[in-house]
């Protein structure tokens, strides 16, 4: 470890090849393809301090992590005036107390049981009960939470009696009693004085997106300024973005997002104070990866699933799924692109406006909040990092003149058309490309278990192709396993072998079939671990490596090693196997200060072992990839 | 989070008496100077959970319930209640609110349950996993006393808890077999099909239901309508979908897939197809999908659905009342190990003391009570506004309010309910006495219930 550590300063990339190289393959490449983008270049000074580049210079959204929203505050004002429809929260009704006038001090008096509790049993009254033998009941009201004017009330019978006093409007959540109109009149206001200062130069425009980046970024700080400066910075932010914008500078303001580090203990400490997730890090971290996150399994999920009904603002479809993110019910890029999709879905379905409020703006900083529980339930993917980026531009984009509902179905329609074009087409495109590289007689390799890669193989059976499979698996996960049963059910042949012994059967095989992760721009494949592993022996034995990836998983960050940015699994799972409890040789050892359990998740794949990358866009050379990766983003994203 | 609470309160319970009259139903009855629907409202309140429905058996234990509740909760909970006539069952009063459930998921507490165990938690088992039902299991409370020295007697009281018997899947979140109550002394039958398709089934009996459900509302609202004869949730409808899993009638999948149409129709139908590929091969396959799936893995050939099951930790407390000694030992609990589900203090702010009297731990004195010289209590809950004179010995009772306790009393291991007069040198050992009773002057009762005669 000394060396290659003493190695990582310096500035030669050719000394960063982790463990990946054999002896045989000097890498030629891996800094051989410049990004084209010039923000690319600028952090991408390869020595150790690249992380705190990204830090300074990123003051933009990333696609990767997107900071929860700085709306949390001025919410819980809006909230005596918005429209309640989910039970309503602990700390609102406590606000709304507060300013319940005297006319309502009858109300406990209006609820003596005597006069309060009428128990209707005349079943003729609801012809909508079936035939059975009880009579309908009727609901009496006993027990009033002083709501909100104007909310709907859903079980409320015919007998229940509501007290609501319409009672003033708090003055407080009056902030900006400004009308549609005035605002307009701002709007127009900031575009002109943005113009101005454009012209000027781009210094004070610069300055301007600052504030609007650290109002994103630091939402703890931002809920402190008055609510009216913080909406004038989001003034700015949406204007921006569906304003005339000025290419260069956005596109330079893309820099890869400053990730936290968490091993910078003070954020890690500001993290955990906004966090709605339970998040107990594991004390023996791994030295080298001591700056991702590392919790202790098991404890998140009884917890989060505790705060079941105090997540008020949380849309269920939302919480479901980030549930199921945290237990690992749904996993692989595709599968939580997509459900994540559909979550979103429902929330933009149930979504409506408060009072006061733009659909723009206030959407966008919902999704951000849902976004940002996501992430605390387990790292996004840049697959989702890209989706959210797609979402995001897709509601900035929305004319203002849309009425609500219309603004809706165009999101909705927006999110099914990226579900199909991007993820569904794609993969049928990847298939038609890649069956024509199978021929009879192949013997293919894949590991793990890519929906791609599946498809690809059932569909070349189908074709009436002559092939055997490889399933290369590895443990604690096991998801090769899943990927052989339904093959085997299929009828394919196949063999099944765990990684160790895949320099034995990579005599045999004719081709490999990767998965991916992500595709970044200098061609690195970031992956399931272990790719690396086997597309360095197939490369070895020259086998040709082809990776089966959705271009809209293809991602600008240039990438060297699987250190700086990887995800952490729970390392419980490697110390036990699962279902032998035989096999306890570290119990009791996992406490121990001299022993450190890793469990990586990804890893990453250089490129000069991928002899081919396999896209909705045709076949190409790992060295293509930023190619894509700007007409893509330029078609999909800016446009 | 598209919830809808019902809690069913009861009214009556032959099991009760004679701690419950008429002027004080099974919701009402005090458990250490709170009524035990207090302990529930108080765990939902708690969780956020402000819309309730509260089921109670019979229209003037509604009218006090109702009372009460607006009396207590007055601004913190919207509380709707429902009367039900008496002796329909859990089913059948569900089935008489079922017109009032709107909600995607309907949560059903019983109103008996003293628990510190999270409803979110429950609820969040049964969204995750997207099942039809989904039951809290608590392990089965250590009933009687523990430190028994005090009476032989108790051990006669304390014999085993009635056991449920308890499927799981060998992951333990899905319940593949229930049996509860008086079925457990017939043969217990296990579904051949389920145990086939699981391949291993834990059977558990120290696991206890501890009647806390979050349903479907389609599926609930379809047995309920399905099934005429069904009377109680624990013994018919719980059973019933947990036996009829893998074979579920059409209907009860019917009505979720025609939601998922509704929301996938702008794409393809046969890209919505591939969609729900890429979910299910990503996701862990339960043990519903093979079976569901023909052998060539093509098509959904049979409708499924999940029951899951709530493990509480066995850290937690949870425990129903539903008899004599539970009462007496949640009484216990709630004042000693288990003192964090209350709120606020034990003793109440104005108990008068007399000389030399001692007030043992895990005792609980109402507000405005007042004792003599030289008293002993200890282990006892006393309710408020008593009158106990002097020498009286109270060990391991409970005392309800508004009791006049005479001179030179000794009272162990029983239960005094309100309005009660113990005039001078009683002796109670054991003993119910039911609310408004008059015991005179030196008498000695062991082991009996004592109740007036309804006239």
């Amino acid at each position: 470890m000394d060396p290659r550590r003493s190695a990582r300063t310096v500035s030669d990339p050719k000394v960063r090849q982790v463990g990946f190289f054999t002896p045989a393959a000097p890498p030629e490449r891996s800094c051989s393809d410049p990004p084209r983008q010039q923000d690319l270049i600028q952090p991408q000074s390869p020595s150790s301090t690249q992380v705190n580049d990204h830090f300074r210079s990123g003051d933009s959204l990333s696609p990767v992590m997107i900071p929860p929203p700085p709306h949390h505050h001025s919410d819980t004002l809006h909230r005596t005036a918005l429209q309640v429809t989910s039970p309503k929260t602990a700390f609102s009704y406590s606000a709304r107390t507060v300013t319940i006038p005297t006319e309502n001090d009858d109300v406990p008096s209006s609820l003596s049981p005597s006069r309060k509790v009428v128990a209707v049993k005349s079943p003729s009254s609801y012809p909508g009960v079936r035939a059975s033998s009880v009579p309908a009941s009727e609901l009496t009201t006993v027990s009033v939470v002083n709501l909100p004017p104007g909310i709907s009330e859903k079980a409320g019978g015919g007998a229940s009696v509501e007290v609501q006093n319409d009672r003033p409007v708090r003055s407080k959540s009056l902030k900006e009693k400004t009308s549609k109109a005035e605002r307009r009149a701002m709007q127009e206001a900031q575009r002109a004085a943005k113009a101005a200062a454009k012209a000027e130069g781009t210094k004070a425009s610069s300055a301007a997106t600052k504030v609007v980046t650290s109002a994103n970024t630091k939402p703890s700080k931002a809920a402190k300024p008055s609510s009216q400066k913080n909406d004038g910075s989001q003034f700015a932010a949406s204007e921006k973005k569906v304003g005339d914008r000025a290419p260069e500078k956005d596109r330079k303001k893309d820099a890869p997002h400053p990730r936290m580090q968490y091993d910078d203990t003070s954020r890690v400490e500001k993290a955990k104070k906004r966090a709605v997730v339970k998040q107990t890090e594991v004390r023996n971290r791994v030295e080298l990866f001591r700056h991702l996150p590392q919790y202790e399994h098991g404890t998140q999920l009884p917890d989060l699933e505790t705060k079941f009904f105090e997540l008020d603002p949380m849309h269920p479809a939302v919480y479901k799924v980030g549930l199921q993110y945290l237990s690992g019910d749904i996993r692989g890029g595709n599968a939580r692109c997509i459900a994540m999709f559909q979550a979103f879905k429902e929330a933009i379905k149930d979504y409506s406006t408060p009072p006061e409020k733009t659909l723009i703006r206030d959407l966008t900083a919902r999704i951000s909040s849902y976004v940002s529980f996501l992430i605390e339930c387990r790292p996004l993917s840049v697959s989702m990092g890209n989706a959210i980026k797609f979402l995001k531009n897709q509601i900035a984009k929305l004319p203002l003149a849309l009425s609500e509902s219309e603004a809706k179905a165009t999101l909705v329609s927006d999110i099914d058309r990226f579900i199909n074009e991007k993820i569904i087409v794609a993969e049928k495109v990847i298939v038609k490309h890649a069956v024509t590289k199978i021929r009879d007689g192949d013997v293919l390799l894949t590991y793990g278990a890519s929906s791609a890669v599946e498809m690809i193989l059932l569909h070349a059976h189908e074709l009436g192709k002559q092939f055997r499979v490889v399933v290369v698996d590895s443990r604690p996960k096991l998801e090769g396993q899943l990927l052989l049963r339904r093959l085997v059910r299929k009828g394919l042949s196949c063999t099944y072998t765990h990684v160790n012994a895949v320099s034995c059967i990579m005599q045999e095989v004719t081709r490999v079939f990767l998965g991916a992760s992500s595709v970044l721009s200098n061609g690195t494949v970031y992956s399931r671990v272990g790719t690396a592993c086997v597309a360095m022996v197939a490369h070895a034995f020259r086998v040709p490596v082809l990776v089966c990836c959705e271009a809209y998983k293809f991602h600008e960050r240039v990438q060297l090693d699987s250190i700086c940015f990887n995800e952490l699994g729970n390392p419980d799972a490697i110390s036990k196997v699962h279902g032998r409890e035989d096999i306890n040789y570290l119990d009791g050892f996992v406490n121990r200060e001299n022993l450190q359990l890793l469990n990586l998740v990804y890893d990453a794949t250089p490129s000069d072992y991928v002899s081919m990358i396999i896209t909705d866009y045709g076949m190409i050379p790992p060295t293509s990839v930023p190619v894509i990766v700007r007409e893509y983003r330029r078609e999909h994203l800016w446009s | 989070m598209d919830f809808q609470v019902v809690v069913l309160a009861g009214g009556n319970s032959k099991n009760l008496t004679p701690l419950i009259s008429k002027d004080v139903p099974k919701p009402l009855l005090p458990v250490a100077n709170r009524p035990v629907l207090y302990y529930v409202l108080h765990q939902l309140r708690q969780s956020n959970l402000k819309d309730l429905i509260v089921v109670v058996e019979g229209e003037d234990a509604a009218l006090h319930v109702g009372g009460w509740i607006s009396k207590t909760f007055v601004d913190g909970l919207h509380v709707e209640i429902a009367a039900v006539p008496e002796d329909i069952g859990t089913a059948g009063a569900l089935r008489a609110i079922s017109h009032h459930l709107t909600a995607k998921d309907i949560l059903v507490v019983s109103g008996d349950l003293v628990s510190d165990v999270p409803p979110g938690a429950v609820a969040a088992t049964h969204r995750r996993h997207d099942a039809a039902v989904t039951a809290m299991l608590c392990s089965v409370p250590v009933s009687g006393s523990l430190e028994s020295g005090s009476s032989g007697g108790k051990d006669k009281t304390r014999k085993p808890g009635r056991y449920n018997i308890i499927g799981l899947d060998p992951c333990k979140q899905f319940l593949l077999h229930i049996a509860t109550g008086s079925e457990i002394e017939k043969d217990s039958r296990l579904q051949k099909h389920i145990l086939h398709a699981v391949g291993q089934m834990e059977i558990r009996s120290d696991l206890m239901d501890a009647h806390m459900y979050a349903f479907k509302r389609s599926v609930l609202q379809e047995v309920l309508d399905q099934k005429d004869t069904f009377q109680s949730l624990k013994q018919d409808i719980v059973p019933y979908l947990v036996r009829s899993q893998l074979k579920s009638e059409a209907l009860l999948n019917g009505i979720s897939q025609a939601e998922e149409n509704g929301n996938e129709k702008l794409s393809s139908p046969n890209n919505q197809v591939l969609v729900s590929k890429i979910l299910a091969n990503a996701s862990t396959p339960s043990f519903h999908e093979p079976y569901s799936m023909e052998p060539d893995g093509s098509a959904q050939t049979r409708k499924t659905h999940k029951c899951c099951a709530y493990i509480a930790s066995s850290s937690s407390y949870c425990v129903r009342l539903n008899s004599i000694q539970a009462f007496m030992d949640i009484n216990r609990d709630v004042t000693g190990e288990a003192d964090h589900l209350l709120s606020d203090n034990i003793i109440g702010p104005s108990p008068k003391l007399g000389t030399k009297t001692t007030v043992g731990p895990h005792c609980m004195l109402g507000e405005g009570s007042e004792m003599g010289d030289k008293c002993q209590v200890k282990r006892s809950v006393i309710g408020r506004h008593c009158r106990i004179g002097s020498h009286v010995k109270i060990v391991n009772s409970v005392v309800m309010n508004h009791v006049t306790i005479g001179d030179g009393c000794i009272i162990q291991g029983s239960v005094v309910c309100s309005n009660v007069q113990l005039q001078e040198r009683v002796v109670l050992k054991d003993c119910l006495v039911g609310a408004g009773f008059v015991v005179t002057m030196g008498n000695e009762y062991k082991g009996e219930s004592l109740a007036r005669k309804e006239k």
